[in-house]
């Protein structure tokens, strides 16, 4: 199935709102999906990315070109045909009653089965084959219900993968999952798509995994123009801060994180190294410390060394004190009056 | 994909989407069967005048019985009920399925879709209106009755049912389409209520007989038209299984697993007018076995899987309708029961044991 192509040709998205005509939420734009990558859609909410995965499912109409799989329009496919060839994972909650995680992965062979859904022997060893890829194997005897939200997610994926899809399509397939698990579910796919050669599109709203993880990153903001381009590429030329810009958060190209723009009134410098000096910087900035690392007069010196038994001590001109904790710095930084304004 | 990708390390499992049927799921299900099987001979040997079991069985043989009243009895009057009560049990409990998967509501029966209350409603119309054209309300239900209040039910839910499809075609979601049949109830049992405040009392009481539902009431020539309806509709089901199936997932992984959903929509909604309104329009509107019986087969067998639930609810709705129609007749007095209230009394507990002991109804149920 690696030999496919995906391609969108002048796709536009939106809706017909009834008596009002069209709103278009994604202006026309043209990609090509290569198989065996992860292409990552992410942008703010109400961007319209779940319009934009929707209609390259075939699950609405675009309002102008087509996705084309194969050379075929994939919104004029029969619903049988296209579930031959592309595979979901929605994101709503589900209760789906009393199966077992292997027989709802089973699930995924109903368009490679006959009127009654029997499984052959080839789609026993599909199913099976989805749950390894996944991961999955303890779980195919557990009853569904009663799994975690994780847990559900792999079953889920390999359901989709039990379809033999061309093309995978996640929406937000890391929104109910703690943050170990978020990792976990983008590794995952990222190796399922170098293992099974299916192209994989997700959308998500962790930038900073999607940024990691993604071949491809669909920036999608609120203009409708999709940007397309390598991760880094976009960080680089604006994009992402242009797309998720606002008058709250700046992102900051350093670190590939979103941090509250604070007024970085008061200096201190900082002096040392390692995991502490790092963890230390992280403190300050958010009190709102403008954190420098040369020496000048009658700026506070914090000397950071794991090697003291305090391993932080603050210079203050001639007086020196020693700290156990980044707790006990702050507080002591903001009672000699170096408390920053914001 | 798959074969390129892994060692096949393959690991064949038998029966995985169909139930788990070992050991005690399949004795429960002998136990059923046989259970159903003597409570149809029961069925036949029990009512004002009770019959030995052996003459049952040799009438039922094409033999002659003990006494020629005995065989008159059962050909006659008890066969037919029976043989109703098994239709309606299995029609009901599949309808009240159908409507439970496709609105993904465990409290949905065979009837929120206003099917009843269509058939409410003709009755209604029959009894306490157009009763008042001929002579007696003797007549009125004595020499056209059954037929005409079979007709004017049939009517009353076709009604109804080509509305609800009509707005089915129109609406996109479930919900809705749930919402405008709750809110066709409530307009025909507004129009009952009207119809009822401005009729006479014993036309009331005769439209309350109606509503208590009667398994006894249908003939030969009424059952060869219900044989052939139910059968097929319970046939149409089972070959909806797979889409079925798909449609826990919800409306949206229904399709993208390649199922029509549009004319899914439509065949559920069809299968189940037809079972459920063919029932009520003979039987009068029977509560509680539709939305119950999937559940107690849902509990007792552990599945969601609709292969195995729809035969499994054909057997247990029979069973308990026949069980039902049995106690209604009171064995040993000329006695009757209204229906309804039977069903409900011996049924409503078992089925809260049932449930109540296995899971809770929301894991047991896509919601």
């Amino acid at each position: 199935m690696s030999d496919f192509r995906l391609q969108l040709q002048n796709l536009s998205a939106g809706y017909s709102q009834r008596g009002r005509g069209q709103r278009t939420v994604v202006q026309p734009f043209t990609a090509n999906i290569i198989p065996g990558t992860v292409t990552c859609l992410i942008g703010p909410n109400g961007a319209g990315k779940s319009t934009l995965l929707r209609t390259i499912a075939g699950m609405q109409s675009p309002l102008t070109g087509q996705a084309l799989l194969n050379g075929h329009a994939v919104h004029q496919m029969s619903a049988a045909e296209r579930a031959r060839c592309l595979s979901v994972v929605l994101t709503q909650k589900m209760e789906v009653g009393l199966f077992t995680g292997y027989a709802l992965v089973a699930m995924g062979r109903h368009p490679h089965t006959g009127w009654m859904g029997q499984l052959s022997e080839h789609d026993h060893r599909v199913v099976q084959q989805s749950i390894e890829l996944v991961g999955a194997e303890t779980l195919a005897d557990r009853p569904f219900n009663l799994m975690s939200d994780g847990e559900r997610q792999k079953i889920l994926i390999a359901r989709a993968l039990a379809q033999e899809p061309a093309l995978l399509i996640l929406d937000e397939p890391t929104a109910f999952l703690d943050l170990p698990r978020r990792v976990e579910c983008m590794l995952l796919l990222r190796d399922l798509a170098r293992r099974t050669g299916c192209a994989v599109l997700l959308s998500t709203h962790d930038l900073d995994l999607a940024l990691r993880c993604a071949d491809q990153i669909w920036l999608l903001p609120y203009t409708g123009q999709l940007s397309m381009g390598l991760p880094e590429d976009l960080v680089l030329n604006g994009a992402f801060e242009a797309a998720f810009h606002s008058a709250h958060v700046t992102f900051d190209m350093l670190t590939g994180a979103f941090q509250p723009p604070t007024a970085r009134s008061i200096p201190v410098v900082l002096e040392g190294t390692g995991v502490h000096y790092v963890w230390t910087k992280r403190a300050l900035e958010r009190e709102g410390y403008a954190v420098a690392e040369e020496r000048r007069p009658h700026v506070p010196v914090i000397h950071v060394d794991t090697a003291n038994a305090q391993h932080w001590q603050l210079i203050n001109g001639a007086e020196r004190r020693g700290f156990d904790s980044v707790n006990e710095l702050l507080i002591t930084l903001r009672q000699t009056g170096y408390q920053p304004a914001n | 994909m798959a074969q390129r990708i892994l060692p096949t390390q393959t690991m064949r499992r038998e029966h995985r989407l169909s139930p788990v049927l070992p050991g005690f799921k399949a004795l429960l299900l002998l136990g059923l069967i046989a259970l159903l099987i003597f409570s149809f001979l029961v069925s036949l040997a029990l009512g004002s005048v009770a019959i030995p079991l052996d003459d049952v069985v040799r009438v039922l043989l094409g033999q002659d019985a003990s006494k020629a009243v005995w065989m008159n009895i059962i050909l006659d009057f008890r066969l037919p009920q029976a043989l109703t009560a098994i239709l309606a049990g299995a029609a009901l409990g599949v309808s009240g399925l159908l409507m439970q998967t496709f609105f993904r509501n465990p409290l949905a029966d065979p009837f929120v879709l206003g099917v009843s209350s269509g058939a409410s409603l003709g009755v209604a119309l029959v009894v306490l209106t157009i009763g008042s054209v001929t002579t007696t309300l003797l007549t009125g239900l004595g020499l056209f009755g059954d037929l005409a209040l079979a007709a004017a039910a049939s009517l009353g839910s076709m009604g109804v049912m080509a509305i609800v499809l009509w707005v089915a075609r129109r609406v996109a979601s479930g919900t809705t389409l749930l919402i405008v049949g709750l809110l066709f109830g409530y307009l025909t049992s507004a129009a009952v209520s009207v119809l009822l405040y401005f009729s006479i009392p014993e036309r009331i009481q005769s439209y309350i007989n109606w509503t208590f539902g009667s398994f006894s009431g249908v003939t030969w020539d009424q059952l060869i038209v219900i044989v052939p309806i139910v059968l097929a509709g319970l046939l149409a089901a089972f070959l909806l299984s797979k889409a079925l199936n798909a449609l826990l997932l919800g409306e949206a992984y229904a399709a993208s697993m390649g199922v029509n959903v549009r004319h899914v929509r439509l065949a559920v909604i069809l299968t189940t007018a037809i079972l459920a309104g063919t029932i009520t329009a003979f039987c009068g509107p029977i509560g509680f076995l539709g939305i119950a019986i999937p559940h107690f087969c849902r509990s007792l067998f552990n599945t969601s899987d609709h292969r195995s639930l729809i035969p499994l609810t054909i057997l247990v709705g029979a069973l308990v309708a026949l069980i039902a129609s049995i106690i209604a007749d009171v064995p040993g007095s000329s006695l009757v029961l209204p229906l309804n209230a039977v069903t409900s009394l011996i049924g409503a507990p078992a089925v809260i044991w049932v449930i109540l002991s296995r899971h809770s109804v929301k894991e047991n149920f896509a919601a």
